[in-house]
């Protein structure tokens, strides 16, 4: 969906590289009151992870402190060629994924 | 002479830098609110917690608390031996005190993170790091915010 993925596209194996990732959310931190005194309900995202060829490699629990629009960096090392794999789950069964591939020489 | 609106606002600008700076400067570092305290310990539990190690990067004057930019660093080799397993962020007076948890692990390369947060008030955020050998390590930051976030009225 509306995610802005950024991924090196070639890395030197053993490489530390940088992963960036914003995603279009409201996050509504549901402390928030409608002029007419309503609570408005929370729906945040609560978790994202990210996996590279498979396995884990970096996992966050946001709260409703994170601002609307999450953005997340975060490294690794590259190891080999393959894909990275990116999935925000959130309120009222909010489920969001994206992907990223690297070219590892 | 009747009071221009140039002196007047310099004049309220004034009192309220003099307002400010106290607030920071006199807050005891230990005095921490015992929602920030429970919500530690229900990550850390009973063990201590040592400062140094962790460094946390926010801007000590925020004008908007909607978008705080905020990045965590540890200084840690990120070895299969040593490395940081978790960093952890908290704040001090928000509704809630958690920010958020982060996990890594030893092929993470380097522990750093960086995100957005929101800050609801003038405040102390939190950073503790959980390292390989279950040792946690924190820091402390202040920060003074104009504008709040979170709770308020929503257009």
């Amino acid at each position: 969906m509306a995610a802005l993925i950024n991924v090196p596209a070639k890395a030197r194996r053993g490489d530390v590289i940088e992963i960036r990732t914003l995603t279009s959310h409201i996050m509504e931190t549901g402390f928030r009151h409608t002029a007419d005194g309503k609570l408005v309900p929370r729906d945040i995202i609560t978790s994202f992870t990210c996996r590279y060829n498979g396995t884990e490699i970096f996992r966050a629990d946001l709260f409703p402190a994170i601002a609307a629009n999450p953005y997340l960096s975060f490294f690794t090392v590259a190891k080999d060629s393959g894909t990275f794999e990116f999935e925000w789950i959130g309120d009222n069964g909010y489920s969001s994924t994206g992907s990223a591939s690297i070219t590892v020489e | 002479m009747p009071t221009t609106r140039r002196q007047f606002l310099s004049l309220a600008g004034g009192v309220t830098a003099a307002g400010t700076i106290p607030i920071v400067t006199l807050r005891p570092l230990q005095a921490t609110p015992a929602m920030l305290t429970t919500a530690i310990r229900n990550v850390v539990g009973e063990a201590p917690i040592r400062t140094g190690k962790v460094k946390l990067d926010i801007p000590p004057l925020v004008e908007n608390g909607n978008t705080v930019p905020l990045t965590v660093t540890v200084a840690s080799p990120m070895t299969a031996d040593d490395h940081v397993k978790s960093i952890h962020v908290f704040n001090e007076k928000n509704p809630q005190p958690n920010i958020a948890n982060f996990h890594l692990n030893s092929a993470s390369g380097r522990a750093q993170v960086a995100t957005r947060i929101r800050l609801a008030d003038t405040q102390k955020v939190v950073a503790i790091a959980r390292l390989s050998d279950d040792t946690f390590w924190q820091v402390a930051v202040d920060v003074v915010v104009t504008l709040a976030a979170c709770t308020e009225e929503m257009n």
